[in-house]
């Protein structure tokens, strides 16, 4: 439980998002799905970040600058250093014999990283506009849908999905296929547990969402 | 001097390691029912500090008891438990189931809890109470939004409480940048971090000189530097919160840093550093000043 002084060894645009490297150190890359909380400089609070991919040497995030604290950690120059704490949560489970990746928007975060654990599953990703569907580069043979076509209408049944995005995403990809895990989000000040931030209803209890997940399972109710 | 953890920002459940580098732990506020708390989203960043509107969610005193209590005196920290109601005679009860038990060191009394809607009875009839049912050590959480916090703070004195928690957070308001709308679901929320430390620094300041009280001292600290501006204040011990969210062993470097600050004053021990603020510790001053100026 103690952050890490991590140094940024570069930053890529990605469509909208920005991709942001930083040197590893001592930081473990953990179970893809599991998140970092990163200092977003100038800020008070660290911002929960899953891990894209993970380099040799590196861990890298992809970020959408949606506010002061994403914009921040997106024009965050090499040699910078920044406090880092993790991996914290729980993963994807890995034990699937017919993985599928499904993302929605900047919710393909922690899928490259997933997609390399899991020897390239098959990844069906979708985008409000294609200028951010430019980030499916980080997937190369991802099968790419935007809106108003929806990543449910593209969903081959049968499979072990693994999926992150939107909450409405989430839970349409839940009434396909019940058994998928989700990566869910939630405002968190902490991520570790100490500051009950993150609350969701899950299963009708309010739990915190960083000890709890981020990754639940689709038959799980989250409210 | 003690460092401690705010109540609400630490589990010691989910951080034993964090819980083991401060000098005592307070618990999350029990209240004598479950409470699930405030709908989320519950917490957003505003200038200089947060916002919370967790609304004293825990387990209830009986779930408490039999199952948290127990796991946290195995960490061998002694423990503060932090108690909320909503009726005098509930202060009491709790106080009352909490006397007997050994691996409680001292019971706060949350008497100011921002994000419910139920207001408490005075605070000098619930320190009454509270008195009455427990020979703890009690120490009275008092907010800084009221006119004069010295005020209550005498009452709290004459009803018998041992010591004051200065303070608890203060009502704020944060928008959405895109929408306009309040960004937590109460609307307001508890202001914590950096923002409320001139606030609590004065109610530190007031109550010690009119009550003489130990005091924990809480509102923004995150370095050497703030936990010796509560010290001279009047603080006697020091609270940590809105920090261990961005730096969960900021009690370590806040112990090193203080250190090295009361060196600065020719100050050995954080204890003879209490009240310098104040003009009647003019003597203190002087020799702050003196070894101020030889050290500039």
């Amino acid at each position: 439980m103690r952050p890490e002084r991590a140094e940024v060894t570069g930053s890529e645009q990605l469509g909208l998002y920005t991709l942001l490297r930083v040197r590893r150190g001592g930081l473990e890359p953990g179970v893809p799905g599991q998140f970092f909380m990163l200092e977003a400089p100038g800020r008070l609070l660290p911002r929960p970040m899953s891990l894209c991919l993970a380099p040799p040497g590196e861990l890298a995030f992809l970020i959408d600058p949606i506010g002061p604290g994403t914009r921040a950690l997106c024009a965050l120059e090499p040699e910078e250093r920044i406090s880092i704490l993790g991996p914290l949560g729980n993963g994807y489970r890995l034990d699937v014999a017919r993985p599928l990746l499904v993302g929605g928007g900047i919710g393909i975060a922690p899928l490259p990283y997933l997609s390399e654990v899991l020897n390239a599953p098959p990844p069906i990703l979708g985008f409000r506009t294609a200028a951010h569907a430019e980030a499916a580069a980080l997937l190369p043979d991802a099968q790419v849908v935007i809106d108003p076509i929806l990543v449910t209408d593209a969903m081959p049944a049968g499979h072990d999905v693994l999926a992150c995005g939107p909450e409405p995403m989430l839970e349409a990809v839940a009434r396909l296929e019940p058994g998928a895990q989700l990566a869910w989000e939630a405002p968190m000040a902490c991520g570790y547990g100490a500051c009950y931030g993150c609350a969701v209803e899950i299963d009708g209890e309010i739990k915190r969402l960083c000890v709890e997940g981020p990754v639940l399972d689709g038959e799980v109710v989250v409210a | 001097m003690k460092i401690l953890n705010a109540s609400g920002c630490l589990d010691a459940l989910t951080a034993p390691e964090i819980v083991r580098s401060l000098d005592a732990f307070v618990t999350k506020t029990v209240t004598p029912l479950p409470r699930e708390g405030n709908a989320p989203p519950r917490i957003a960043e505003a200038e200089q500090g947060m916002l919370n509107s967790i609304g004293l969610a825990n387990p209830g005193i009986d779930c408490f008891l039999s199952n948290t209590l127990p796991r946290l005196s195995e960490l061998g920290v002694p423990i503060w438990v932090s108690v909320g109601c909503f009726e005098v005679a509930d202060y009491a009860d709790l106080c009352d189931r909490l006397d007997d038990l050994p691996e409680v060191a001292a019971i706060e009394l949350n008497v100011s809890c921002p994000n419910v809607d139920d207001v408490p009875a005075s605070v000098g009839e619930i320190v009454g109470a509270a008195r009455r049912a427990t020979r703890k050590p009690l120490y009275t959480k008092l907010s800084p939004a009221t006119a004069d916090v010295a005020e209550v703070a005498q009452a709290a004195q004459r009803a018998g409480t041992d010591g004051l928690s200065l303070v608890n957070t203060i009502l704020g308001l944060a928008l959405d940048e895109w929408t306009l709308q309040p960004r937590l679901s109460r609307a307001a929320g508890g202001l914590s971090g950096p923002a409320l430390k001139p606030i609590a620094l004065a109610a530190v300041y007031a109550c010690y000189a009119a009550t003489g009280l130990p005091i924990v001292g809480m509102g923004g600290i995150s370095s050497g530097r703030d936990a010796l501006e509560f010290i001279a204040a009047g603080a006697s011990s020091v609270a940590l919160g809105t920090i261990l969210f961005s730096d969960p062993v900021a009690s370590e470097r806040v112990r090193s840093e203080l250190t090295s600050e009361l060196t600065k004053f020719g100050v050995d021990d954080p204890d003879n550093a209490i009240g310098l603020a104040h003009a009647e510790s003019a003597p203190h001053r002087a020799r702050a000043e003196r070894a101020a100026s030889v050290s500039g």
